[in-house]
Order: structure tokens, then C-alpha cells, then sequence
């Protein structure tokens, strides 16, 4: 008897979940499969690019699969969740993730390769909330720009002041630690959201105004570190001091030049294999695509982020919701500034910053991050078709 | 929301300009520049490490080795390892200080590699390869370091292949060295840079020179991959050296050994001696066989890279310069044994070879009296008794008589200058063309070179002839030199009657090295062929294959006819048993070999004679022609003739064993098995 009712309620529990009126159904398979692609491909980078770390080994491959893993879970969770709900918890979440960013500053923080931007978990897991004040900056500003004046479809005025207050914050406490790349992204997704929501275009073009002024007197009044500045002299000319800063971005070009129309083969980069460019399983994964896969390969991961990101807009686009097209429109502008960013910096028409390529790169708390925007951007189009249908 | 859409396909559109945008450059990176870019990652990725190929010995006629590679156990630090510690490997060089026993800043000025601000000891090869620092460790040595790794991390003990001379100072300076290569080199010979490591060495002087390109083969090619900090990953690309050819000369180690001693006794038996040579032929082929100079050094001091003090003792004239060979390199008059040459003129000029010449103690030339040896006069002679006799008055008659007809102090336009043509024709006052680098020519003191001369020194010479020579304490001689300063200033350009007259005896001006002198009497005593002599015989790879055979080329005739080139060594066989010779051979068994030959005893100013002897044997078949020549070692029959004697000796084994049991030179190049080694009967 038990048994049999066991058996019944775990069937329903299936038919729940693969009946007709199942929501897996209304996904979008054409993000899923690129977004499944893109993962397979970054689990076979970082293994190849860790493997050599010690004789015999995976490197951070089992890590890596057990962080998308995880990531998988959030990102089922999220996706299963109604967008609507999430709009809610919109300033808890960013709470959160700006509780996050102050215990880096706090003693709990860690440094590791170089930026301070990390908490140990102990047992060897650490997360790094700045990838977490993404999400919480996307949607709280979302949230906040969703609300239009009356009758029109733009902002309101106290809301835009709002959206920058917050971002603001966020972006100060991840200049603190200090973390440039994830700032710019911070400012692309504060700007993006800004862009989508309709405000009008002199706002947009003060603000612009503003972010230059911005970033000319942090030139002016030297406020970047020394070597974020020799990152820009050697991006202009690398030429300048090959074995120094200009040694990243020469290298990586090196590796991925090398790799010609067809690549080396998986595991068959010499640059890869001789460690020759810093940071390969991370910030610098994209050089081991373009090296072991060659054009072709790289070319397919920077076409599979395209498709991830014309999806993204395809769900902002259809969604009727302004907040759901802005969470939606914003994280693909995230994805494409990171996507461009990274891919840029490798093949030496972007400066060198600290950025993980989306999906790709290893690292779990990115993960975890691109995941779960992922799952908003399939909860989005869920809730959507649903009440359409 | 229709305005949000607009922005959403901004937005759209500048995803898609993104896109283009990495996906052309991308394009350009990986297609159009991907060749480009191939090639210096394989710069970055790989190092070069040049395996050196194993040079080829050098073996005698029989195949004994007259240079071989000895196995060495070679110490070598890896320079870039070592850099990269913590205290630049100083500790590692301490310790290895400490086995070795050298200073640790000598060990650390030896692996720094050579620079425009870096002075020697430096290392001159590619920053990636081991730097050898010691070629002479002993086993136990080389175990403290290969048992205890990880204390030397970064050196190694390998073996490679050092020089050994089994023959020890026989023929050191024909045979040569090696030595490493300079910048300069590097840079003239074509091919060399690709192929030279820094470990490798070039061969200098004698025939390690002259067949260097053959004895070195072609070195190997590891291309190795490294990682970022220069570790080693793996072989990338493996190219075996080739080892380099055998030289077969035809110097033969026995008779090679046997002329060593006998030119080593010569040299003890006179005082005053301070240079000699010795030159064994085989006339009927014209391959060297033996070839000494004296005084020697041992060629082991190049092992390894010579000590700088060493090498100036070699270059100092208290070492007597034993670097020099005398054989090629030793100028001097030759006396007596030149006669053949003048008897060879007066035979061109006219004089009849079968005339009665008269041989008075002394005649005229020029006003001046020139007198016989001792002034003894000799009586009719025929020229075979001239010469074996050494009559000097009838060359000095012949030679003045001749220098009449050609004008005298004013020359006819075209005079003969049959003495000096002649000399020319037996090959002297230029180079043998034997295969050994730098080589004397000698010297034919004709009218032209008169005036060379004297247009180089007049102008010392005529203001020596105002001043005189005042920091000459004897005032006799300083009179003397000034009175020889005004002759040479005043008429130096004039070939004077005296000098013609000494020209036909070997004597004033006229220089020969030995070989010449020997290469003459080989084509004199043979078919009157002047050939270019060659000490190598063939080049044989590893595998025992002869590649090729070194041909000794003819370059030249005697002008003589064979009745009278018979006639010639007729009397020179005579002079062993019966003339000037004779006493050195007292006792020499002729019967079973008789040796035929000429002394020469030539005078040179300030100093005691040099001593010659120009031989051959057996008279009948002539197959070695032996040449001794000793600077300042008095009459050739006193101290050269001696010294051919013990050659022949141990030749034919009059005493001892024979060197050469069939009385002939080895005719037939040695067998090689397959694997390179010498079969032996």
C-alpha cells in the first residue's frame, strides 16, 4: 500500500515535471543548448589548461564540474521561481550582496592571485561576492526602473537618482578591494539599465558626460594603482615592455595566433601546456580556445555567447513586463560587456582587466552568478509564454 | 514600451557589431597573422639545444689512432636553473667549489656568458645549454654529485669526448688542436653558426684545421620544450648528430715514433741547437710519413681549454716556440743539399754531364776570393764526384759565370737566371701545397726579389749609413754594420756577383724549409714529378665506408733528363759509403740497405751552422726520402746525417725490430668493419 502510494506520488512528480503543461516545455532549448555547449567547452579548457599543474592529474576539472553542478541546481531553482516574485526579494538580494562586498573588507576577506576580493569557506571554497553584487545590482535597479511615470513609458526621476545611489554603493566598495573589472561591469549594468528603461536621451548623455568626467580625473587625480595604469600604456603598445605588463597581452596573442584556422587539438597547445600565458583556466581561458581549437573553435564560442546574448534580448523583447525586459535586457548587456571585454583583452583590442569569461572560465562563485542569470532569463520567458497561453 | 523596444534593438544591433567586430579580429589574429604568430610561439615554447656530433679520429696508415676522443666525465651546470634560485644558485656553485676545489668566483665567472663588458673565462655557447666547468673530474668526484642530486639541483656530470693523443708529443703540430671558436670565426665561415654549439670546438692549426669540416660531422638538434620558467617539458624534435669522418693519414706511427727520437737525440747531441725537423716521403707516392719538429710540446694542454699562462709559455721564445712547426714553418739555408739544384742549372746551362771540372781550393768571383770548404782544393772532378765530394769551386765558378752572361751588376733585359729558375722548378720559394695551414715559401733570392728588398730597407738602411750603429758597443762590428748599411743603401737593389756564387752552394739568402727540400729530392730520386706532398690519405665515415680518397696532385718536372737525373742520384747514392756522409754511416749495413743522400752544413751569420741532411733509400727503388734538418746543430754529417741514420735504423730494423717489417711504406688503406673500428691481419 505504502509502496503503491510511494509509487503514484513519484509519478506525479514526473508528470509534474514532464507532463504537457510542464514548464520545461516552455524553456528556451536554443539558450539551453548553447548555454550547455559553452559549459562542456569550459569544463575541457580548465582541464586542459589545469592538468598541468601536477603530473597525472585533472587539475580543477572535478571542481569545476562540481561547481556547474551547483550551478545547475541554482540555476533550475531561479528559472522555477516567477520573475515576479524575484522583483520582491530584489532589495534583500542586494542587501545581501553588499553585506558580501563589506566582510571582503573586513578581515574575513582573502587574497588570492592577487585581488582581495575573496571569502574562505574553509575546505578549500571560497566565494567571491563582487560576482554575486552583479545580480543584486541588476536586479534592484531593475526593480527600481521598472515603475514608469504615469502614462509614459520612462522612469521616474527620483527612481533613476535611486538606481545610481545604489550602484554607487556597490561600485565603491568593490573600488576598495580593489577590483576594476568588476566595477566596469557594475557601471556597464547600471548604465545598461538605465539605457533599456527609456530614460531620456540627454539624461543618458549627461550621465555619459559624467562617467568621462569620471574617468578622466581618475587619471587625473591618479587614483588607479600603478599597474592598472601600466595595463592601459601596454595596451596602447605592448611593445613597450614585452617581459613586463606587455608579456600578458603579447603571450596571448602568441597562443592564440598559434593556434591558426584549425587549432592544435584539445590538450595539444604547447603554449597551454607551457604555461606560457598567466591566468589561463580564469581570465585568459579564451587563449587556450583560440590556440588548442583554433579559428574555427574560438569563433564558436564567441558565437555561442552571441547566441546566448540574442536569446536574452529576444526574451527582453517579448516579454510584456518592464521589469522582466529589464532584468532580461540587462544581463545580456552584463554578458556581452564581460563577453567583449575578455575576448577583446586576449586578442589585444581591449586593456588587460581581471575578467572571467562567462560560462567558460573557471572560477564557482561566476558560476554560480551566470547561472542563476541564466535561470531569470528562462523564468522570464516561462512566466511570459504562460501568460500568453 | 515601445520605446523600450526601440533601445532593445539598439541594443541589438550593437551586439551584433560586437560580434563582427571579435570575429574578424579574431580572423586576423589567427588566420592572417596565425603563420606569423606560429612561428614565435614555437620561438617561445621551444629552446634549441645543440647536440654536438662526435669528431672523427685521426688514425695512421695502419688505422692506429693518431688522435682519438677519450671518454671525460664533463661537470656542467645548468646556467638558467641555476639563475633562477633563490640566491642565484650560489650556495650550488659553493658546494661545487667545495668538490671541485676551484674558487667559487672563478665557477661563477666561467657560466656567465660572454658579453662587449664580459672578459674571458666567460661562456661563449647559448644561455640554454649546460656550461661545462670541469672536463677533468675523477670518478668519485663526479659520484659526490650524481649521488647527491638534490643537493647539486641544476649540475650534472655527463661524459663527452675529449682529445687524446696516444702517440703523447709525436707530431703535436701537424696534427694540431682544437680549440673553441671565436666570434670572428663564427662569423666568416658560412654554416658554422648554425651549427656550433659552444660546446664544440674548432680545429686549429696542422691538419685538425685543414679537415676540420670533415672531422666535426654534423651536429645534432634537440628541440626542447619548456614551460614559462624554462623547464624542461620534453623533446619536441630530435635530429642525431652525425659523427663526423676518420681521417686515414698516411703517416705511419711507427716511423713517425722512431723520427721523434731521432730528431729528440739530434737535438741533445748539439749544443747550441735550438730547432730542428725531421721529413720522411714516400717518394713514390708523395704521402708524408713521419713529420717531426723539434722542440715538441704535448697537445694534451689543449684538453679541456688551455691555462693562459700555458699559452703564453708556448708562444715565449723560452719554450723555443714549440708551437712552430719547422717542418713547414723553418726557413733556413740549405747548404750542400741545395748542389742538386745548381748541378741541375749548370746541366740547363750548357755544361756538359759527362765534363772534367776543375775543383781548386778557391776561385774569383767578383774580385773576391771564394773558397772551398777549408779551403782544400780537389783536383779534377766529374760532377757525380762534385757532388759527392761537395766541391764548392765549380758551382761558384758555374753560378758567376752564368751571372756574367746574364749582365752582371747591369742584367740584360732578358737574363736567363738559370740558377734561380732552376731552384724555382725543384719547388723552391713557394709553398708545397702540403695539407697544413701556413706554410713558409722559402725564398729565391733572384734579381726581382734585389729589389724588392731593397725598397723596403733602403731607407733605414741609408740613414744607418750616416749614423752608424753608436748603441753597438763593439767598435768593430758597429763599423762593420755601418759599412754594410752604406753597401745595401748605396747597391742593395744589385744582385752582386757574391750573391750568385752563394746562391749555388745553399748559402746566403737562399732559404728552404725542409719539406721542400724533401719533396725535391723525393721527385729527384723517383720519376721527376714534383708533387704537392698530403699527409691525409682518405676520409672513412663511422660506418667504415671510405668517402674519399685524398689525391696527392703533381704540380710540377724537374728539367732534367732521365740519364741525367740518374746520373744525379748515382752520385748522391755514394756520399753514404763515400762521401761527405760517409762517417755518419760508418758501420751502417749497405749491403742490406744503402742509403743515398747530401749533407748540407750552411752558414748562418752570428750563429752555429745548421745542420742537413737530404736522403733516400734504398738507393736501387727509392720508397722513403728522410730530411733532417737541426738550426744551429753545426755539419750536416755531424748532426742531421746521425739523426737519418737512426731513422733508417728503425725503418729497416738494422738494430731493433724493424718499424716496418717489409722495408715499405703501408699501400693499401687499412679494412674498417661496419662499426668503425680498424680490422687488423
Amino acid at each position: 500500500m505504502t509502496s503503491g502510494a510511494l509509487r503514484g506520488r513519484r509519478r506525479s512528480l514526473a508528470r509534474r515535471a514532464f507532463g504537457p503543461e510542464s514548464i520545461v516545455w516552455r524553456l528556451d532549448g536554443v539558450l539551453l543548448v548553447a548555454v550547455i555547449a559553452l559549459s562542456v567547452i569550459g569544463a575541457l579548457l580548465v582541464w586542459s589548461s589545469t592538468r598541468t599543474w601536477a603530473p597525472g592529474s585533472t587539475g580543477l576539472l572535478k571542481k569545476h564540474l562540481l561547481n556547474q553542478g551547483i550551478g545547475v541546481f541554482l540555476c533550475a531553482g531561479v528559472s522555477m521561481m516567477d520573475y515576479r516574485a524575484v522583483r520582491a526579494y530584489a532589495p534583500l538580494v542586494f542587501l545581501v550582496s553588499l553585506i558580501g562586498l563589506g566582510l571582503v573588507l573586513t578581515p574575513l576577506g582573502a587574497t588570492i592571485n592577487g585581488s582581495h576580493s575573496w571569502i574562505l569557506l574553509g575546505g578549500g571554497f571560497a566565494v567571491q561576492p563582487s560576482e554575486f553584487a552583479k545580480v543584486g545590482l541588476l536586479l534592484i535597479t531593475s526593480m527600481l526602473l521598472a515603475q514608469p511615470v504615469e502614462g509614459t513609458d520612462r522612469p521616474r526621476g527620483l527612481d533613476v537618482l535611486l538606481a545610481l545611489v545604489v550602484a554607487a554603493m556597490s561600485l565603491a566598495l568593490v573600488m576598495l578591494q580593489p577590483d576594476l573589472g568588476t566595477a566596469l561591469v557594475l557601471a556597464a549594468i547600471s548604465a545598461s539599465a538605465l539605457m533599456i528603461s527609456g530614460v531620456r536621451k540627454r539624461v543618458i548623455a549627461l550621465l555619459t558626460l559624467v562617467g568621462v568626467a569620471g574617468v578622466a580625473s581618475v587619471f587625473f587625480f591618479e587614483l588607479l594603482e600603478p599597474y592598472q595604469l601600466a595595463r592601459f600604456t601596454a595596451f596602447l603598445d605592448p611593445s613597450v615592455d614585452p617581459r613586463g605588463v606587455g608579456y600578458n597581452s603579447t603571450q596571448s596573442l602568441i597562443a592564440i595566433g598559434s593556434g591558426q584556422l584549425f587549432g592544435k587539438g584539445l590538450l595539444g597547445g604547447g603554449q597551454t601546456t607551457g604555461r606560457f600565458v598567466p591566468e589561463q583556466h580564469t581570465d585568459f581561458i579564451f587563449t587556450v580556445a583560440g590556440e588548442e581549437f583554433g579559428f574555427l573553435g574560438a569563433a564558436t564560442v564567441v558565437l555561442l555567447i552571441g547566441v546566448v546574448l540574442l536569446r536574452g534580448l529576444k526574451i527582453a523583447r517579448q516579454c510584456d513586463d518592464r521589469f522582466g525586459t529589464l532584468v532580461a535586457g540587462t544581463i545580456v548587456c552584463w554578458f556581452a560587456f564581460q563577453m567583449f571585454v575578455n575576448v577583446g583583452m586576449t586578442i589585444g583590442i581591449m586593456p588587460i582587466t581581471g575578467l572571467p569569461l562567462p560560462f567558460v572560465s573557471y572560477g564557482g562563485t561566476a558560476t554560480f552568478a551566470n547561472l542563476i542569470a541564466v535561470g531569470l532569463l528562462q523564468g522570464i520567458r516561462v512566466r511570459e509564454q504562460q501568460s500568453y497561453a | 514600451m515601445t520605446r523600450m523596444r526601440t533601445r532593445l534593438i539598439v541594443l541589438q544591433a550593437l551586439v551584433l557589431i560586437l560580434l563582427a567586430a571579435l570575429t574578424v579580429r579574431l580572423w586576423q589574429v589567427q588566420v592572417v597573422r596565425g603563420p606569423e604568430l606560429m612561428n614565435r610561439a614555437t620561438e617561445t615554447r621551444t629552446r634549441v639545444v645543440i647536440v654536438p656530433a662526435v669528431r672523427g679520429q685521426i688514425l695512421d696508415s695502419s688505422g692506429r689512432p693518431l688522435v682519438r676522443n677519450k671518454t671525460a666525465l664533463v661537470v656542467s651546470v645548468d646556467r638558467t636553473g641555476l639563475t633562477r634560485m633563490k640566491d642565484q644558485g650560489r650556495k650550488v656553485l659553493g658546494k661545487l667549489s667545495q668538490v671541485l676545489g676551484r674558487p667559487v668566483a672563478h665557477l661563477a665567472k666561467r657560466i656567465t656568458p660572454c658579453g662587449p663588458k664580459v672578459p674571458k673565462p666567460c661562456w661563449t655557447g647559448s644561455p640554454y645549454q649546460p656550461v661545462p666547468l670541469d672536463e677533468k673530474v675523477d670518478t668519485r668526484e663526479a659520484l659526490q654529485i650524481l649521488e647527491r642530486q638534490e643537493e647539486f639541483p641544476g649540475v650534472s656530470a655527463e661524459i663527452h669526448a675529449v682529445r687524446e693523443y696516444p702517440g703523447g708529443r709525436a707530431g703535436a703540430q701537424m696534427l694540431g688542436y682544437l680549440s673553441p671558436v671565436t666570434e670572428a670565426e663564427l662569423e666568416k665561415r658560412v654554416g658554422l653558426k648554425a651549427t656550433f654549439s659552444g660546446v664544440d670546438l674548432a680545429g686549429r692549426e696542422g691538419i685538425e684545421y685543414v679537415y676540420d669540416e670533415e672531422l666535426r660531422g654534423k651536429a645534432g638538434l634537440r628541440r626542447v620544450q619548456v614551460d614559462r620558467m624554462g623547464k624542461a617539458l620534453g623533446v619536441e624534435q630530435e635530429v642525431e648528430p652525425v659523427a663526423g669522418d676518420h681521417l686515414v693519414t698516411s703517416i705511419d706511427s711507427r716511423i713517425q715514433a722512431v723520427t721523434e727520437k731521432a730528431l729528440q737525440r739530434a737535438m741533445k747531441s748539439a749544443p747550441q741547437a735550438d730547432g730542428g725537423a725531421a721529413v720522411v716521403l714516400d717518394p713514390q707516392t708523395g704521402r708524408v710519413l713521419a713529420l717531426s719538429s723539434a722542440p715538441d710540446y704535448d697537445p694534451a694542454v689543449w684538453a679541456g681549454g688551455i691555462s693562459e699562462r700555458m699559452y703564453r709559455h708556448l708562444l715565449s721564445e723560452k719554450s723555443g716556440k714549440p708551437l712552430v712547426s719547422r717542418a713547414i714553418n723553418g726557413q733556413f739555408a740549405p747548404g750542400s743539399t741545395f748542389k742538386v739544384s745548381s748541378v741541375t742549372s749548370m746541366l740547363r746551362a750548357g755544361y756538359p754531364l759527362n765534363g772534367k771540372y776543375s775543383c781548386p781550393g778557391s776561385v774569383n768571383v767578383g774580385g773576391r776570393a771564394f773558397n772551398n770548404f777549408r779551403g782544400i782544393p780537389l783536383g779534377t772532378l766529374s760532377l757525380h764526384l762534385a757532388l759527392v765530394k761537395s766541391c764548392d769551386t765549380i758551382f761558384y765558378r758555374a753560378a758567376f759565370e752564368e751571372y756574367t752572361r746574364d749582365g752582371g751588376r747591369s742584367p740584360k733585359k732578358n737574363a736567363k737566371e738559370v740558377f734561380a729558375n732552376t731552384a724555382r722548378k725543384f719547388g723552391f720559394g713557394s709553398p708545397t701545397g702540403i695539407d697544413l695551414p701556413g706554410e713558409s715559401s722559402g725564398r729565391i733570392p733572384d734579381r726581382r726579389w734585389k729589389k724588392e728588398t731593397w725598397a723596403l730597407t733602403s731607407a733605414t738602411n741609408c740613414k744607418r749609413a750616416g749614423t752608424g750603429y753608436p748603441e753597438v758597443k763593439d767598435a768593430a762590428r758597429a763599423a762593420f754594420l755601418k759599412r754594410l748599411a752604406h753597401e745595401n743603401c748605396t747597391e742593395g737593389f744589385v744582385l752582386r756577383p757574391g750573391d750568385s756564387a752563394n746562391f749555388s752552394i745553399g748559402q746566403g739568402d737562399v732559404l728552404v724549409t725542409p719539406l721542400q727540400l724533401a719533396r725535391a729530392y723525393a721527385a729527384l730520386v723517383t720519376d721527376g714529378k714534383v708533387r704537392s706532398p698530403r699527409i691525409g690519405w682518405a676520409l672513412v665515415r663511422p660506418d667504415g665506408k671510405v668517402v674519399k680518397k685524398v689525391p696527392v696532385p703533381v704540380v710540377g718536372k724537374l728539367p732534367l733528363q732521365e740519364k741525367e737525373r740518374l746520373y744525379i742520384k748515382n752520385a748522391l747514392s755514394q756520399v753514404a759509403s763515400d762521401g761527405t756522409a760517409a762517417g755518419a754511416f760508418s758501420g751502417f749495413p749497405m749491403d742490406k740497405v744503402r742509403i743515398g743522400g747530401k749533407t748540407g752544413t750552411a752558414e748562418v751569420w752570428g750563429k752555429t751552422d745548421t745542420s742537413w741532411f737530404a736522403s733516400f733509400a734504398p738507393t736501387k727503388n727509392p720508397r722513403f726520402v728522410v730530411v733532417v734538418m737541426v738550426s744551429q746543430g753545426g755539419m750536416g754529417a755531424q748532426t742531421a746525417a746521425p739523426a737519418a741514420r737512426e731513422i733508417y735504423e728503425g725503418i729497416f730494423g738494422i738494430k731493433k725490430p724493424a718499424a716496418l717489417p717489409g722495408g715499405k711504406p703501408v699501400s693499401k688503406l687499412p679494412a674498417f668493419a661496419p662499426d668503425g673500428t680498424v680490422i687488423r691481419e
